[in-house]
This record gives structure tokens, sequence and C-alpha cells, in this order.
């Protein structure tokens, strides 16, 4: 049901756990099926330097938190605000229909973490 | 991957047995004629067929012309419930569980849809009903009863022979789900005061797409199909034959192992069980005597039975879950709710379910690799606790 790549994200996740002196934390949850995913950001000059994730939930939740890492490793905020769930879906090589929502927490964890980071920063929200 | 291959998905289905293939396959090949044609063909073929017939209806007690041969327990459901409220013409009550499978629950919800009341029994935290429950939501409308034999997911047998007995006492018409309970224990028509009881050829080591429905005799509803008038004209259509004859050598086998099998079954589940709560943060659920002797039906705390169930694959562990996500729709299984579950309990709950083949080598195997699996899931939940 899922492909290769899925698969090879769901076993062997990268940058898992967390960040102890992280800049920004991005929560979000699906009331709906219940998974929850957090983010971990490292961010220096405006580059996401490190990141590490820990998510509750399903094959696909699992897979698209750790694709998630890997896409936002090294871009600028804004760049990784940009990057949007379908965008998680296609790098995976795509996921069955009814799994799409489940994918879905993943960019969300970051437009929160992104939001968690301005915040704290002071430069408000952006949109 | 992993090159060995545990089955532990019985409640889902069974290979079928190396007897019931062989049953079965002359009437692919030399015995392929229609049980209703005159031509001795046809005659040795309708031979075959009612001794299907005899040997399925002693397996549960019941006389021959009290069996109707179906496309299995979706449908013999269908036939006893819907055929009911055809017969009755009018609104009437329903009682039923909150934990039957979909193939009762589903048509209860339509029925209700065509005017009728339906009273969903709520269970304890074990998935039991308690009877008196049952005498108490009987009304003067009150048309059919159907409570599930056993829990397909949570594995709790429920008592038969007592809500049977209130349903005789009301004269009201009694049907039971015994799907997941036909060829597992012992089943008598006549002990359950049932009027009506499903069974599938699937879930014993029979074919699929062949089932049967017990009509007690004397009873009355009215056929969804019309056609040729096969099955008394309450099933219509050209015999499923090999199917039949297939399905009634799996249970006549099925049963009488039951004295034998039943117990070491037992022994395997509760070895599982056991292994499995020595984990940290699991529970038991569904009912701790009162239970199927091949269910096993966890929660894991912290992590999700979908995840859970591709990690197992990957050792080559064939297992289910009750989690949302992995049912395909965003809520988790109604009879997990049932019992209370929160929904983290209910997303984190597998169901393994022995059956034959299994031996104690496989169940060993399950707890040697599940440990890590959890271990592992936990370290990348939020809400893990890695030790
Ligand atoms: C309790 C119960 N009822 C009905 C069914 C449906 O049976 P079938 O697959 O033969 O239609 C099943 C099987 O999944 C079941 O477990
Ligand atoms: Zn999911």
């Amino acid at each position: 049901m899922y492909n290769e790549k899925v698969v090879d994200h769901f076993n062997n996740p990268r940058n898992v756990g967390e960040l102890a002196d992280a800049d920004a934390i991005g929560e979000t949850g699906s009331f709906k099926c219940g998974d929850t995913m957090t983010l971990y950001l490292k961010v220096r000059n405006g580059i996401i330097e490190d990141v590490r994730f820990q998510t509750y939930g399903c094959g696909a939740a699992i897979a698209s938190s750790s694709m998630l890492t890997e896409m936002v490793k090294g871009k600028t905020l804004d760049q990784a605000l940009a990057i949007t769930n379908q965008d998680v879906a296609d790098e995976l090589g795509g996921l069955p229909p009814l799994k799409l929502h489940c994918s879905n927490l993943a960019a969300d964890a970051l437009h929160n973490a992104i939001e968690n980071y301005r915040a704290r920063q002071g430069i408000g929200k952006t949109g | 991957m992993s090159n060995r291959e545990v089955y532990m998905d019985h409640g889902a289905t069974t290979p079928v047995r190396e007897e019931a293939v062989e049953a079965m396959l002359p009437f692919f090949k030399e015995l392929y004629g229609n049980p209703s044609s005159v031509h001795s063909q046809g005659r040795k073929v309708r031979k075959a067929f009612e001794n299907a017939r005899e040997k399925t209806a002693a397996a549960i007690g019941a006389n021959p012309e009290e069996i109707f041969f179906t496309s299995g327990g979706t449908e013999s459901n269908n036939i006893a419930l819907r055929g009911a409220a055809k017969r009755l013409n009018k609104p009437g009550h329903i009682i039923t569980s909150s934990i039957e499978h979909h193939a009762v629950f589903d048509v209860c919800r339509d029925l209700e849809k065509e005017g009728h009341r339906v009273t969903y029994l709520p269970v304890d935290n074990m998935g039991l009903l308690d009877p008196s429950r049952v005498e108490d939501a009987i009304t003067a409308e009150t048309f059919i009863i159907s409570i599930m034999a056993a829990n397909n997911e949570i594995g709790t047998v429920q008592p038969i022979e007592e809500i049977g007995k209130i349903a005789a006492g009301h004269k009201i018409l009694f049907h039971t789900d015994a799907v997941q309970v036909v060829g597992q224990l012992p089943v008598d028509v006549k002990k359950m005061q049932v009027d009506f009881l499903s069974l599938s050829g699937h879930k014993f080591n029979g074919p699929k797409g062949v089932g049967a429905l017990y009509k007690r005799k004397g009873v009355k509803i009215d056929p969804l199909y019309h056609g040729g008038g096969q099955e008394k004209k309450l099933r219509p259509g050209t015999e499923n034959v090999p199917g039949v004859v297939g399905l009634s050598r799996a249970l006549e086998l099925s049963v009488e192992e039951i004295p034998g099998k039943k117990a070491a079954l037992e022994a395997l589940r509760d070895r599982l069980i056991d292994g499995l709560l020595k984990i940290d943060d699991v529970v038991l659920n569904g009912h701790p005597e009162k239970r199927l002797p091949g269910n096993v039906n966890v929660s894991f705390s912290f992590i999700e039975g979908e995840s859970i169930l591709l990690s197992l694959d990957m050792h080559g562990i064939a297992a289910s879950s009750g989690s949302a996500c992995s049912s395909g729709s965003l809520d988790p299984s109604h009879v997990l709710s049932a019992i209370g579950l929160d929904h983290q309990t209910a997303h984190g709950s597998i169901r393994f379910t022995l059956g034959r083949g299994n031996n104690e080598s496989d169940v060993d195997y399950v707890l040697e690799k599940i440990p890590s699996v959890v271990e592992n899931l936990r370290r990348i939940s939020p809400m893990g606790k890695t030790k």
C-alpha cells in the first residue's frame, strides 16, 4: 500500500527526537484521526540549521514527518514556509488517497514552528 | 523484510484447509451439473449438495430444512434482518448491541432510514452485554433482537442462551451473528433458542464467499431477491455447489476438533496475552475469560495501531488494528469506543487472532519481535516514554 520511499522513511526515520536548545517549536494534531507531531527547529541567520521531530501516528504520518525534516534542512525560513502538504506527499513519491490527510501534519507543524520562531523574535505573524 | 511468516489474522479470514479443497475439486470438474436439473448429472450434484446441508445442520444442532446457503455472513445477516422487517411491513422496533459487526450495525442504520426504531444496547468495558438490558428494552413494537455471539474485534462472547430465553419468553424473533463463533466454540441453535443464526465459511478454514443462514422451522420472513426459487425462494440463484461442499467439510471437521483444539488455542492465546502485558503501558481489551479462544486484543499507549501493523509486517507478522488510520475512516472502531476506550487507547489497539496452524513458536516469535517494534515507535512519539 505504501511505496518504497515511504516505507524507507517509516523504517528509518531521519531526525527523530527533541532539540534541547530549539529556537522554535511547532505542534500540530489532527483532531480527526488523532495523529500529532512536534517539530523542533534550530535557526541561524534565517536559515534552518537543524531540525528534529516527534510524531504519534500511522505510517504515513511518520514517513511525512521524516521527509519534511530532510526537505527543510538548510532552507531559509521563507523557502520553508512555501512548502505545502502536497510538496511533502510529492517528495515521498505519493501516498494512498485515504492517507493524504495523515501526511498534512508535517507541513502544518513546520508552519506553526516558523510562526513560533517569528513570535519569539518579535517579528510577528506572517500573512 | 523477514522470511518468516506468522499469520495471526484468522479473525479476518483463514486459509482453506486441504480436506475442504479436496472435497470441492470434483465439483469444479466432473460434477458440474446444476442441482436443479432433472438429468443424472444434476441429480448427483443435488445429492452432494443436500448432503452438505445435512452436515452443516448437524454442526449447529439444526435440521437440514432450516439451513439456507448464502454468499457469507454479510448476506445471512441482511436476509434475516431485512427479511423480518419486510415481512412486518410497517415501522417496528429492533434491539441490537452497540458492538455489532457492520454487517448488522449498518443494516440497522439503514432500517432506521426506512422508519424503524433501533435500540443499540451499551456493553460494559469488557464488551459484555447484560441480558437484563435486552429485557428492559423490549416494547410492544419490538419484532427482532439481533445480538452477535462473539465480537470480531475484542472477542467477547455474549450470553446468547440467556438472551434467547428472554426473546422466546416475549415471542420476539432472535438473530445471532455467530460468524466468529461457529467452528470455534460449540453451537446449538436449540439451546441458544435463536430463530436465526449467521455463519460464514471463510472463518473456519472453508472457502470465501459462502455462508449459511439458519432459520428456525416455521419462522416466516420475506425474501430480498426473486429468481429461480432456489433455497425455498429465500435465496434464489444457482447454487454455489463447490463453495457449499467446501464449507460443510470444513465445518464438520472444525466442530469435530473443538474438544481438542479449544484448550490448545486458549493456551496459546493466554501465552501471547501474558507476554504482551509484560511490556510497559499495554492493556488488554475485551474480557479476560469470556473470550474467543484465538482472540488477543491489546492497546499500546503512546503509539498508533497502523504504524505497529506496518512494523510487524516487516517481521512477517500479520495482525490487524482498530485504529482510525488503518480503517481508512477517520474514527477508530465503534466497538472500541463502545467499551469506553479513549481515542488514543483505541488508536493504539492491535488484534492478533490465532488459528489452525499457529503454534507456540509463532507466539514466541511475536513476543520476541514486538518489544523493539514498540520501543522504536515510542522513541518517535512525542508521548513516548523511552526508559
Ligand atoms: C462478526 C462478523 N459478522 C459478519 C462478518 C461478515 O462475513 P462475510 O465476510 O462472510 O460476509 C464478519 C467477517 O468479517 C464477522 O466477523
Ligand atoms: Zn494517520
